[in-house]
This record gives structure tokens, sequence and C-alpha cells, in this order.
């Protein structure tokens, strides 16, 4: 009798091009990448840390709302997105935004997105994507449904969706990556496994040794990658994105990673469930500190060079969120018009009342 | 012109829109080959094709999930919960995800999407298939919410919650799928969502109701006739948005109003009726506004049933005690 779980892990080993002391070990799987590529991704990472920093420091002081921070999934947030192309829809988790912002989405929205406007969720013409969701695991089902229908409509995109390890759990993670793999619809789905859900280690989540695994019940391709390696989780997914367009169906992505700072920054105190041992060694396997050794081994980046991106990204961020204030105040009547396409009677008498509350 | 039973009618209808809109998708649990478990779809994948009318795994979330996903890419999905038991399952994908799209998108993004699913008692279904759970969709701002109480109105109906831009749950009671056949027009018509439906005139009282509740009201109507009492009758069609105008207009000229729903007491829409009325409309009642509603347990699946359910006698016991109030 054969048993299925024997070599599981053998079958789902980690993949990684690019080690933590910035040496390639994997060279056949080196993706094509020009010179230029490989510093628009240092650049990108460099400047989404300090977008990171920022943020942190904006919320501290009351001027963003919700933000989810982003320190240590760089790699995996950045290299599936740099994998993509402008036609492809992305559906992110609320730790995503990021992705939505090297997509398309202009910095002062994202802002206006963690402060609960409106208008940080209108994605410009030609931006594919939703805004975060809140609800872990919702995203599979819908990006299933994005993929499919791209398949209906013969276009040559994928849909791409996050979620974290927690997000494996949900019954919608299941149904999505299922009814993507019955219908062969061109999808990625995303599991950055940052090792803890809020609070919960993944090794008290699920008795599955790997998170890729889980394709394997829906039918479809599954990898897992070393989510601190840009390279590797580049490749991966244009990878998939390339078999998703001709047909081959859908790629479920586990990235191994970690995010340095809490939950989120509405209270969540880390030094609760993890150690500081814990912390330091995954700050060994930074994506940027390696990306950093293999650029200038390379002679392709200087520190001169990353000073420059942190100046420009610390000014942008400034004019940004100097945007964001100038932004009129979302109101009650501008949620009761994004309700329906056309207000019912309840809801016209409501926008009166609230109308004449707000001129006062 | 045809005779048509109601489950004719949605066919019909989807048939209609199938035609009419190369974006609409027909799809659930069954709908393909098989037709549905109750036929709405018989005959649709032969016609328009495997890509437009197709199964779908078992699973309610991802039915509405993958609509959500559909809307995105231009189509307009008409999906089946094959009962509306079922939709527990799907309820963060429906109320949590569908109906907020249209503000989380800063209203950039519709969902043009009608949820089809068969509910309601009397046929003797197992736990779950029967219950009336329109009240969980119609506490959803974003959700509309379509129950209709016969063939015609099932048509009319149906075409125009395709057509419409936001969510819709279409409602199908089970017992009127065939238990009567209507003059149904063989080509397209639309009836409004929201509007209600004066299906009998009446001076003394008004009864408010709508489903399968509505022949139950114009039965008791017709009895209290005989007694005196001329019943006004107002078949809601739409349970969100409810069409009040109508509603105070009647109220108005009645001055009493009972209020007829086949749902328990605390759920379905009655006391978001009655508290709108009696907020419009006080000045005009010479009673109290009563309830005529299914008592607050789970629903009564096969045994029980018939005196769990309301039904006219319940009906007309109401309307005796606004009448002598």
């Amino acid at each position: 009798m054969k048993r299925s779980l024997e070599n599981i892990e053998e079958q789902f080993e980690t993949f990684q091009i690019l080690n933590e002391e910035g040496k390639i070990v994997n060279e056949d799987a080196m993706p094509e990448l020009s010179d230029e590529d490989l510093k628009e991704i240092m650049y990108r990472m460099v400047y989404t840390r300090i977008l990171d920093q920022r943020s942190i420091a904006l919320n501290r002081q009351g001027r963003l709302g919700f933000y989810a921070p982003t320190a240590g999934q760089e790699a995996s947030q950045l290299g599936t997105q740099f994998a993509l192309e402008k036609e492809d829809f992305i559906l992110p988790g609320y730790r995503d935004v990021p992705q939505l912002i090297w997509h398309g989405l202009p910095l002062y929205q994202a802002f206006l997105f963690s402060r609960g406007h409106y208008h940080g969720n209108q994605m410009p013409e030609g931006v594919n994507a939703f805004s975060p969701q809140i609800i872990i695991g919702a995203q599979y089902t819908q990006a299933a449904g994005v993929a499919l229908g791209m398949k209906k409509r013969d276009k040559k995109a994928v849909a791409i969706t996050y979620t974290g390890d927690g997000g494996t759990s949900q019954g919608d993670f299941y149904e999505g990556i299922n009814f993507a793999g019955a219908y062969q619809a061109p999808a990625i789905f995303v599991v950055q496994n940052n090792q803890f859900a809020i609070s919960v280690p993944v090794e008290q989540q699920t008795a599955a040794k790997t998170l890729a695994q889980k394709a394997v019940a829906a039918g479809i391709e599954g990898i897992q990658v070393d989510g601190m390696d840009i390279l590797a989780v580049y490749a991966a997914t244009k990878d998939a994105r390339e078999r998703a367009v001709n047909g081959e169906g859908p790629t479920l992505i586990e990235t191994l990673t970690y995010r340095y700072g809490p939950h989120t920054m509405a209270g969540d105190d880390p030094t609760r469930y993890r150690t500081e041992d814990m912390d330091s060694e995954w700050e060994k396997k930074d994506p940027i500190v390696r990306f950093r050794k293999f650029l200038e081994e390379k002679g392709l980046w200087t520190e001169e060079e990353e000073n420059e991106v942190i100046e420009k990204a610390k000014e942008e961020i400034k004019a940004a969120i100097k945007k964001t204030d100038e932004q009129p105040k979302q109101k009650v009547s501008d949620l009761i018009s994004n309700m329906y396409e056309e207000l019912p009677a309840h809801l016209q008498e409501q926008m009166e009342e609230y109308k004449a509350k707000e001129s006062k | 012109m045809a005779q048509m039973t109601m489950i004719q009618a949605i066919t019909d209808a989807l048939r209609v829109e199938l035609k009419n809109d190369e974006n609409v998708l027909v799809y659930g649990e069954d709908v393909g080959q098989n037709g549905g478990v109750f036929r709405a779809t018989e005959g649709l994948q032969d016609e328009f094709g495997e890509d437009r009318v197709f199964d779908t795994p078992l699973a309610e979330s991802g039915i509405a999930g993958i609509s959500i996903g559909l809307a995105t890419q231009g189509f307009r999905p008409v999906p089946e919960i094959q009962f509306f038991g079922f939709v527990y399952e799907a309820m963060d994908a429906i109320n949590g995800q569908m109906a907020r799209l249209r503000y989380r998108s800063g209203n950039t993004v519709s969902m043009p999407v009608t949820i089809r699913s068969p509910f309601g008692g009397g046929v003797h279904t197992p736990e779950l298939h029967a219950d009336s759970l329109e009240g969980l969709i119609t506490q959803q701002p974003g959700m509309k919410v379509v129950i209709p109480s016969g063939p015609y109105d099932a048509k009319g109906l149906l075409i125009q919650s395709i057509r419409d831009n936001d969510p819709v749950v279409f409602l199908e009671h089970m017992k009127l799928y065939r238990s009567f056949r209507e003059e149904v027009p063989e080509d397209d018509y639309t009836i409004d969502l929201g509007k209600a439906n004066v299906v009998r005139e009446g001076n003394d009282v008004t009864l408010v109701a709508y489903g399968a509740m509505v022949h139950s009201a114009l039965k008791a109507a017709e009895d209290l006739e005989k007694d005196g009492i001329d019943a006004e009758v107002i078949d809601l069609r739409t349970v969100m948005p409810v069409d009040f105008d109508t509603i105070i207009e009647s109220v108005e000229k009645t001055n009493r109003m009972v209020m007829v729903q086949e749902a328990q007491r605390q759920a379905g829409i009655a006391s978001y009726v009655v508290s709108n009325v009696q907020e419009r409309a006080i000045l005009h009642l010479e009673a109290p506004i009563l309830t005529v509603a299914a008592p607050d347990t789970v629903y009564a699946f096969t045994q029980a049933e018939e005196v769990w359910l309301p039904n006219y006698n319940d009906i007309i016991e109401k309307v005796n005690k606004v009448i002598n109030f």
C-alpha cells in the first residue's frame, strides 16, 4: 500500500534561485531579465520598504487609517506583480497594496483606501484590479470567476489573487481553486505564507507540511517558493502565467515569507507570539539584502543609487499625502449614492435628510 | 400569447434574455444537461451551448463568488442556488461581497447579477429547502429582492431583473411553479422593479402580501366579500425596495391594514413594512396594523407544515380584528 504523504515534502521542495548570500544557486531556472529589469526590481523593493516605514509613521501620527505592514514580504508581493501584464487582473488581500500601486494605483489613492475614502477604491481606467479584500479568502472564488470570464472572452490574460497561510483554511480557498481547476481557467492563486495568521502559527493552522500541496486535491499545479527570493517568485509566477494563458490551467504558488511588523497597526503586538530569535532568523533571509548583494556583485547597484531611491520615495510619499489631505472628506451622501445605480425611493428620502445635515 | 405555468414562464424569460444579450450566462448545480432540478433551464444548454449555459461544481459560495468575477468581464450572470435554504453557504459572497462592490469600487463597477432560487413551503421538502429567507437579503443595502406571485409577473420581473445593473435575488415559490397557468406573451416585456401591483381593489382594508401569500390573501378577500368586507390586495412583487407609495395610497383609502407573509414573524419584511407604514400614515389608521406570519421556529418541514404555514383563515381572523377594533 502506497501512502500518499510519504514523499510530499520532496514533491513540494522549496524553489530557490538566489540564496541568502546573494548567490545564484539554480542557474538553469534564472529568468530572462535585463540589467534594466533587475535594477527596476531593486528600485521597487527599496521604494516599497520606505513606503512601509512612512506608512507606519503616518499611521502613528493619525494621518493614515487601516494599515497592514508589508516589510519582509516585498519579494512575494513585487515578484509576482512584476511577472504580470497590464491586462492581468489583481484581486488583493488587505496587505497587498504594493501590488496595486505597481499595477497603476496612484499612491494618494492607496492612502485614501487606508482612510476608508471611496476614491481610494476607484481604480483608474486601465488598472485591472479590485480594491483590497478584508474577508479572508473571499477573493479566491472571485478570482476563479474573473479567470473564467477571461477564458470566455478569449483574453490572453490572467487573474491573480493573494491570501495568507490562514486563508488556506477557508472554504472559499478550496472553492476558488477547485472552480478554476474544473474550468481550466487562467488564474494564479498566491499564498503568502508569512508563518502566522495574526498570532496562530502555520503548524496549528493545518497538518499539511506545505500549503502548495493543497493544489493536488484540486487537480491544479502547485509550487512552494522561497518568498524572500524575488527571482524565484518572479520565475514561478511567469511560468504560471504562461501556462495559464496557454490554456493549461491555474497554479497555486506558496511563498515562504515573513512580516517583520505587526499584523496591522490596530494594536497587534507580535512579541506575544513570536520570539526575537525567530525574527532575526528571518531578517537574515531579507529579500532586499540578498538582492542588493547580487546586484552589487554584478556592478549594477551602488549605495548612492539606493540613497537616491530612498530620497525619491520620501518626496513622492510626502507629495501624495498632501494630495490625500486635499481630497474632500467622504460624506454620508457619498455612501448613499454608491449603493445602487439608481437610488430607490427610500434612499432618496435618506439622501435629502443627510444632504440637509451636511449643508449645516 | 400562450398559457404557461410559472416554471415555463421563467424558462421563457431566460431564453428571451439569452437571445437578447450575448453577455447573459446561466449556470448552477445541475442546470446544464439536466435542465435544473425543477427544469427551469430545460433545453437551454442545447439551444445556447455549454459556454453560456453550464453546470458548476457543487459549492454555493463558489457559484456566487464566480458571478462577481464574471461580472468584471462584462458578463450578466444568472446563477441558480438550487434551493434557497442553501444560501447560508453563500452569504458572504452575496451580502459581504456582491452587494458592496458598487460602493467598494466608488461606483465604477456594477454587479448585474440575478441569483435565481426556489423557496417556499407546502411541497414537503427536507429541511433547509422551503425556508423563507428573503429577509437575510433585504437587510443588506445594495441588494434587490424580487418575489413573483405567478407566471405573467415571473417572466416580466425576471427579464427586468437580468437587465438591472445591481444584484438581484429572484425568489421563486415552489408551490407556484406548476399550480396554475396564465396568459404569458411570447415576446419580451418587463415589469418595473420596486413597483407593487394592486391585484384587487377594495375600500375596507388593505392586505399587503407577496409570493404565494398573494393567493391566500385573494382567497381571504373573496370570503370576506361574502361578509360585506371589501378588501384591497397589494402584491409587492419586489420586497426590496418596497413600494411604500402604493401601500400608503391604499391605506389612506381603507384606513386599515393587515401585513401577510409566509416567513416567520421575526423574519421576512413584515416588521420593516409595518414600521414604515405607521410612520407615514398613522393618522389615517383606524386600527393597529396586524401581521399574519409563521411562528418564530425553524421551518416545519414535512410534519405540521400545513398548520405552521399562514393560510387564508389566519388572514380572515386578523382582518376581522382590525375591522372590529
